[in-house]
């Protein structure tokens, strides 16, 4: 450690320490941030698993594969584990990697805390995925959770509990990371309004996540409480209200659904205005339609509870609070279209996926907007149309912009170009899979199938059939993009330090790859 | 400037840790919120208690005014009780105080106890409906076998609003054998 030390205070750029002890201990922000994205990749492929599993017992109706208890944990994980697996910690590692090189910093503010709140996830979800093999099975009552349901669970009950504080706790101090580095660690000149927009969307999303994690902290341990120690939070016999569940849960998950998109928005941003070749259209209306955006889920979040029995002010309310998140929403989609405008366009597999991100989060911004009128909900809720719904806007938007976001620093980050042809080839399979996948659902769902069930009437067979020939292309398609990414941290054409011709920023004035701490010398921002 | 620097990120990190804690804090304020919301606007089909002399202070009886009250008791999955109300359903006046029995009946070989939770619809009207006396103030205990006639007594109140001409009250009945805390 004392020799670490003495290198660090002589400004010499030095290497990584050697093998394994280098991962563990690392206080490294590339190290850290390639540690998240890695998990992340590991747990997209398991819940992509599960998914699979979903869409191969859906192929035909009728019981086939598995039984129902065991598609309901499916469905429960698989959303448990793309959420908190892959998104959050793909955009943490996001963070990681770009926002101390897009400021001008030489690391994120708080090191070791970044150590601990990177290896603290691998324990969370070993123990959320040893659940399959206890008593009464992996938890099977739904990701959000509900009492008295999910009080039914056996054995596992307490670890999914725990699993999901140590996840809150995980994404709790990477935000304060991320919060501190911002506001302390920029270049001198870096004013707050020249941040790169995904240093912006990055910091309001932390403030997001130190909001409502918490929240969801309590939220469960009230649960936990219930199902041992004799309160009665959720317990009607108690005095106690299931539907108050819903009302804390979804005061974090809906601020949640914006902390999974938010950095996409920043992403696309930085991606669009490079391939266009114009600088981004309304920089600062795209900050403040990203405040509004923040500001505006912290009062919506009873549109996923429009079923429960709420008085007619209150489903106007949450009604029309809800459509007004279309307005600065609306904002952005229209900036990211007038940057295109008359723009010198190329369309390399990062702009291909940042467009394909645009038109497909719009689809599932507009389904967002059926469900938000609360008496068409009641025919929506709880159906295959609501499944579509946010797969348009996690699948082809957050996960849509992880991958943009791969292709586009990958080369920065590994100092090699991937191959342009595989990853076109991974775009257009991945883009026509996903609709054949997602679309029929929206078709199933206006239908009136019901959403987390193993088994269906025959009128909805076509489609479902449909819908998992689409899955399973596309599952099969994201092994290519495994096989791209590592094919390119071994080696392939040497990339230059500025990478892409139209790219703007700090980073790209970085050799590629970039030396082991970033900028140990503040850069100069005019 | 690195020391300087280091000082400053450890007081944002210390700031913003409050506000963690707090909203860990405001996760449970919540609880209490919620329930003085559902009072304040009936939300959630909530019923009141009053006591029987300051009904009487209180309440002016409207004698051209009839409203129709339907009991209903329903009890909860794996609660094994057989429980009915004596009257289907009554008219009353509001601002005068009725009384009714339900009759419980547990036909399981074991002493159990029981819990009821009253909701009224619709909502607007549950704030309007209060009890004097009522078997859901207490945890009902009926041996194995054991029938019984349980009270009720009830006042609505006569600002009920004028379109509301039928209120259905409903119990649920819980098996809180393995004790639980006894609620009104």
């Amino acid at each position: 450690m004392s020799t670490a030390a003495a290198t660090h205070d002589e400004h010499h750029d030095h290497g990584p320490a050697k093998g394994l002890m280098r991962w563990i201990t690392t206080t490294n922000h590339k190290d850290i941030g390639s540690l998240y994205l890695l998990f992340a990749l590991l747990m997209f492929f398991i819940g992509g698993a599960m998914a699979m599993v979903i869409r191969a017992e859906l192929f035909q109706p009728g019981m086939q594969l598995v039984q129902p208890e065991f598609f309901n944990s499916m469905t429960t994980v698989h959303a448990l584990v793309m959420i908190f697996g892959a998104v959050m910690p793909a955009f943490t590692g996001l963070a990681n990697w770009l926002i101390p090189m897009m400021i001008g910093a030489p690391d994120m503010a708080l090191p070791r805390l970044n150590n601990f709140s990177f290896w603290i996830l691998p324990f969370a979800f070993t123990m959320l995925l040893l659940t399959f093999f206890m008593d009464g099975g992996a938890p099977a009552g739904g990701w959000t959770l509900y009492p008295p349901l999910v009080l039914q669970l056996g054995e596992a009950f307490p670890f999914m509990i725990f699993a999901i504080h140590l996840m809150g706790i995980s994404s709790i101090m990477g935000s304060i990371n991320v919060i501190v580095t911002i506001l302390n660690m920029r270049a001198p000149g870096m004013t707050l309004m020249k941040m790169p927009l995904f240093v912006w969307t990055w910091l309001i999303t932390a403030y997001l996540l130190i909001a409502t994690m918490p929240v969801l902290a309590g939220a469960v341990t009230m649960l936990l409480t219930d199902k041992f120690a004799g309160t009665s939070f959720f317990s009607a016999a108690g005095g106690g209200d299931p539907v108050m569940f819903q009302h804390i849960f979804w005061f974090f998950g809906h601020p949640e659904v914006y902390i999974l998109i938010l950095p996409a928005f920043g992403v696309v941003s930085a991606i669009v205005p490079t391939f266009a070749r114009k600088p981004l259209f309304g920089y600062s209306s795209m900050v403040y339609a990203t405040a509004s955006i923040a500001f505006l889920s912290f009062i919506v979040w009873a549109h996923h509870m429009f079923t429960v029995g709420m008085p007619v002010v209150g489903e106007l309310f949450f009604m029309y609070a809800t459509m007004m998140i279309a307005v600065p929403t609306g904002v952005k989609v229209f900036n990211w279209v007038s940057t295109m405008w008359k723009g010198s366009m190329t369309f390399e597999t990062p702009m291909l996926f940042a467009i394909g991100f645009i038109f497909m989060f719009t689809i599932g911004g507009f389904s967002g907007l059926m469900l938000a009128i609360a008496p068409a909900d009641f025919q929506y809720h709880d159906t295959y149309f609501v499944v579509a719904h946010f797969h348009y806007v996690l699948v082809t938007g957050a996960i849509y912009s992880i991958m943009a976001a791969t292709y586009y620093w990958l080369p920065k980050w590994t100092g090699n170009m991937y191959n342009e042809t595989l990853g076109k080839w991974h775009f257009w399979i991945s883009t026509i899979s996903v609709n054949v996948l997602f679309f029929p659902q929206h078709f199933l769902g206006l239908a009136g199938m019901p959403r987390r069930i193993p088994d269906y009437s025959v009128q909805f067979a076509d489609w479902n059939m449909v819908s998992s020939i689409g899955g399973f292309v596309f599952g099969a398609s994201q092994l290519l993009f495994a096989f791209i990414v590592f094919k390119t941290i071994r080696g392939g054409e040497k990339a230059s330090s500025q990478v892409w011709e139209g790219a703007k920023g700090l980073e790209w004035t970085l050799s590629s790859p970039p030396p082991y701490h970033s900028f140990t010398q503040a850069p100069e921002v005019k | 400037m690195a020391d300087s620097r280091h000082k400053a990120n450890l007081i944002s990190l210390a700031r913003i840790s409050v506000v963690v804690v707090a909203m860990f804090g405001f996760g449970y304020l919540l609880v209490p919120l919620y329930n003085v919301f559902c009072e304040i606007t009936g939300l959630n089909g909530k019923t009141g208690r009053v006591d029987e002399q300051a009904v009487a202070a209180r309440y002016h009886v409207d004698k051209d005014r009839f409203v129709t009250v339907q009991f209903v008791v329903n009890a909860n999955q794996g609660m094994p009780w057989d429980v009915r109300p004596a009257q289907r359903e009554v008219k009353v006046h509001p601002g005068e105080i009725y009384a009714t029995t339900f009759t419980a009946r547990n036909p399981t070989a074991r002493d159990m106890v029981g819990q009821a939770v009253p909701s009224v619809a619709p909502n607007v009207a549950s704030r309007y409906f209060n009890k004097t006396e009522c078997f859901c103030f207490t945890q009902q205990t009926l041996a194995a076998g054991e029938q019984k006639a349980m009270p009720l007594h009830f006042v609505v109140d006569p600002k009920l609003p004028k379109n509301v001409r039928t209120l259905t009250l409903a119990y649920t009945f819980f098996d809180v054998s393995e004790g639980a805390k006894a609620v009104n």
